[in-house]
């Protein structure tokens, strides 16, 4: 399906004056934004049943620019609260735009077990390796040797791999995808949005002031190229396993049914009520 | 009007589910966790929702949560949880998202003591979120209280789209006594817009301050947001004046509002020299000590604080004027007597009397005190 024009997206789904971001150049929010945002409209559903919750940081600015419902709480708590707004109406479409900091440091605990729960929320982390808005300081997802403003010398903690975390608690979709492929991330959004139960994709996406020109990659294009570089399809991933070489998979990494938290509660509550035929 | 033997706890639960609460969060804590038990068997059949969080972070996020979408949320917990609550009660604060935080008092800091009684959370129900903020704290002195207080912690949550924190403790909270329910109690329910949507703001006060609040997934499409932010719920970026204003109007749309919120009870004040101040538990010991000193001869009244905050600050202030001493009786180490020494400014004297080793203050210990007054003043 070709992808709808940024000149209709912003028209259709953004709040007028909300351009241009606050985010630096050659950021990769804005890509990744735009992507969630041709797949809400890809799917057709309703903008009035849209919310989007996010957590503090860069990724925090995002609801700022769309014409949805928007929730921007406290850090770390986006997926506490979205989990509050669905449960309490399951007909809305949540989707929580997290950032690495927010949803793997401060909110680590609150996204195993809202994987764990099965929520019908989609969660999307847009992981560029640091915390941008303070100032650049290492990440869980911050590749050890690299440099942050917090790790002068050297990054010395391994990072987290969001995706296996994701499949280890539970999450029924789980997917990976780039700003650098911006018709696949559009395509694993949707798939993730339209999913029943908790989904998770991350979308890798470059920091070049914060992160890039701190790790010999100063300049967006140098990390659009390590994007490409770095990753590798699930389709060449199984043809060819023994080429992965440490390379990151994109695609959709796990798609399965489980018993989704509102469904299960709908007839917990008919139990409750004493409807035998619930 | 139906009677029934309750415990304070679970005539909380009675008062939450009577005025409207459907939507529960929480996180197992002594002694508190009769609540979340009572929820999680009673909501489904009035078709609410109840879920246990994985700590009290996760609890008052998601609290929050479903007041936007339209429910009328509760949590409780007692001081551990308390103190993890404390940041996303700023952020109903700042949301203006109405919720009640019931917080049944245990003896600490930290892990304290579980199953003992205190009353050591009245600054932490006041000032335990960061920032300037206002708070309403209601606390009970008895089961039907705690039924009624609820109630009324409901209605004040919706109406002024605020937080409202119910304080009880370890005694109130397990307390078992005879309750008559009215048949039923009032519902308020949070002002919704009447407007358009594209006329729609969701952060202007309106005349009395409190702006009306459209349901997630109604077409109003509006941004819930703890960024200081102006009238539609943008952030203000350099405009200190819209900045200035939000905070104005947050503590304005309470204290505004006084005659509803500030509830107290005063017995024997017009005939008094000496009045007891006392909150909670301790304010049924404070009314034993008070009879015991009159029939004694000497003059004690009692003031009963049924809001802690907004303080009372005239009240307290015309009492002292009267009289030549208030005695300030709690299970702290004198937190509530700073407050009333304050607000009393020099026109009476202020005593305390205070025990803080998770004993109930009882009330030979308040006529002890009394005694220790009036040979003070021989």
């Amino acid at each position: 399906m070709a992808l709808m024009r940024n000149r209709d997206m912003v028209e259709r789904y953004f709040r007028r004056g909300a351009l241009p971001t606050t985010w630096c150049p050659g950021c990769g929010l804005g890509t990744a934004t735009g992507a969630m945002v041709r797949a809400i409209d890809q799917l057709g559903l309703d903008a009035d049943k849209v919310v989007i919750v996010t957590g503090i940081g860069c990724s925090g600015q995002v609801y700022t620019l769309l014409n949805f419902d928007g929730f921007h709480g406290t850090h770390g708590r986006a997926l506490a609260a979205a989990t509050g707004i669905k449960f309490a109406n399951p007909e809305l479409t949540v989707i929580a735009p997290m950032g690495d900091g927010d949803c793997a440091a401060i909110g680590g605990n609150h996204f195993i077990q809202a994987a764990r729960r099965n929520m019908d929320i989609t969660a999307i982390i847009m992981a560029n390796q640091a915390y941008g808005m303070t100032g650049g300081q290492y990440s869980p997802l911050t590749p050890m040797g690299s440099f942050t403003s917090t790790s002068p010398y050297g990054h010395i903690e391994p990072p987290f791999d969001m995706c296996a975390l994701a499949i280890a608690a539970g999450a029924t979709y789980v997917a990976r995808g780039t700003v650098y492929h911006t018709q696949e991330l559009v395509r694993l959004i949707a798939r993730g949005i339209a999913h029943r139960g908790f989904s998770v994709i991350e979308v890798l996406a470059p920091c070049p002031v914060q992160f890039g020109r701190r790790n010999a990659m100063a300049t967006p294009v140098d990390m659009f190229r390590q994007l490409q570089r770095a990753t590798v399809s699930v389709r060449e991933a199984e043809l060819h396993p023994e080429a992965i070489g440490g390379r990151a998979v994109r695609g959709v990494l796990r798609e399965v049914e489980g018993p989704e938290f509102t469904a299960e509660y709908e007839a917990l509550i008919r139990r409750a009520k004493g409807d035998t035929h619930g | 009007m139906t009677t029934m033997v309750l415990s304070g706890n679970e005539a909380c639960v009675e008062g939450a589910l009577r005025s409207g609460v459907r939507f529960f969060a929480g996180y197992p804590i002594t002694p508190s966790s009769e609540i979340a038990e009572e929820m999680a068997r009673r909501l489904p059949a009035l078709g609410g929702k109840f879920i246990q969080m994985e700590d009290e972070l996760a609890s008052m996020a998601a609290v929050v949560g479903a007041s936007l979408a339209g429910l009328k949320a509760m949590t409780a917990t007692s001081g551990p949880g308390f103190s993890l609550m404390q940041e996303n009660i700023g952020m109903a604060v700042m949301l203006e998202a109405p919720c009640v935080v019931v917080n049944v008092q245990r003896a600490g800091p930290s892990t304290g003591w579980a199953t003992w009684p205190a009353q050591g959370d009245v600054m932490a129900a006041r000032w335990g979120t960061h920032g300037d903020h206002p708070a309403i704290v209601l606390t009970p002195w008895s089961v039907k209280e705690s039924f009624e207080l609820t109630v009324r912690a409901v209605n004040l949550a919706e109406r002024l789209r605020t937080p409202v924190i119910l304080l009880s403790d370890a005694i109130i909270g397990r307390l078992r006594e005879k309750v008559d329910l009215p048949p039923s109690v009032p519902v308020v329910d949070r002002p919704r817009p009447a407007m358009a949507p594209d006329h729609y703001r969701p952060y202007a006060g309106g005349p009395d301050g409190v702006p009306p609040m459209a349901d997630f997934g109604t077409g109003y499409r509006w941004y819930a947001t703890t960024t200081t932010h102006n009238e539609r719920g943008y952030p203000v970026g350099v405009d200190a004046a819209a900045a200035e204003g939000l905070l104005k109007r947050l503590h304005s749309k309470i204290h505004d509002h006084q005659d509803e919120v500030v509830l107290t009870e005063g017995r024997w004040l017009e005939d008094s020299e000496v009045v007891v101040v006392a909150y909670g538990s301790v304010a049924r010991s404070a009314l034993a000590a008070v009879k015991q000193a009159r029939s004694r001869g000497l003059k004690a009244g009692l003031l009963r604080l049924v809001t802690l905050w907004p303080f009372p600050s005239q009240l307290i202030s015309q009492v002292a004027q009267r009289i030549r001493g208030l005695l300030v009786a709690e299970m702290n180490m004198g937190q509530m007597v700073e407050k009333v020494r304050e607000a009393s400014c020099g026109a009476s004297e202020v005593w305390s009397v205070a025990r803080f080793n998770g004993q109930y203050l009882m009330p030979e210990q308040i006529l002890d005190k009394l005694e220790e007054v009036r040979r003070a003043w021989r």
